[in-house]
């Protein structure tokens, strides 16, 4: 089972200049709030797919549920 | 026959519905708290939606996501665009966004009455 740590080691090492910090209380539930350069010029719903497509089909799967805010620096 | 009628049948849903929710359960019976809240900001905006179950039947989801490129749910269309899911929505709706979005005012000013709300759509009973 993923926990809060993998989450944010695997968001920062995907995204280039992210900063990522994981809340769960279950490691099903996860809530990631994601600041980087990467996302500048792209709309919410694009950097919301940059940061899930990470996971893959373990979104909804063992990661039930993953809550995202993300901004530019 | 197409060869995927599943997923013919959700784009179609998505062209002919101006605001149309996929989610788990329905508006009234929602099974999960990410479709609850999104549900929940339509019905605030009394604004009428259509809404999919998506439980029924584990083909929608997956065809949906594979039209939609966008792996939870639920998923909010407007106009035949994704406009995200239950995290995006809710900003949109605090920020006011949604709302605009929708093409009526923000529940603090006083709100017309909207007409009922659509029925819940069955995809799957369309494969017939």
């Amino acid at each position: 089972m993923p926990t809060a740590e993998d989450l944010r080691a695997r968001i920062e090492a995907a995204i280039p200049g992210a900063e990522a910090s994981v809340q769960s209380e279950d490691n099903v539930h996860f809530a990631a709030q994601v600041k980087a350069q990467a996302f500048a010029g792209k709309s919410r719903l694009e950097q919301h797919r940059m940061v899930m497509d990470i996971f893959g089909d373990q979104l909804g799967g063992e990661i039930h549920a993953l809550s995202l805010k993300t901004e530019t620096p | 026959m197409s060869e995927n009628p599943m997923r013919d049948a959700i784009s179609e849903a998505i062209a002919s519905n101006d605001v149309i929710l996929f989610m788990k359960g329905t508006p009234d019976a929602p099974a999960c708290g990410f479709s609850a809240r999104a549900a929940g900001a339509l019905q605030a905006l009394e604004v009428p939606f259509s809404a999919v179950d998506i439980l029924p039947d584990p083909r929608i989801r997956q065809e949906l996501s594979a039209l939609s490129n966008w792996p939870t749910i639920p998923q909010l269309f407007v106009k035949g665009e994704l406009l995200g899911g239950s995290d995006i929505i809710m900003e949109m709706y605090e920020s006011g966004e949604l709302a605009g979005a929708l093409g009526v005012e923000q529940p603090d000013s006083d709100p017309e009455p909207a007409d009922a709300q659509a029925p819940t759509l069955q995809i799957e009973n369309r494969l017939n």
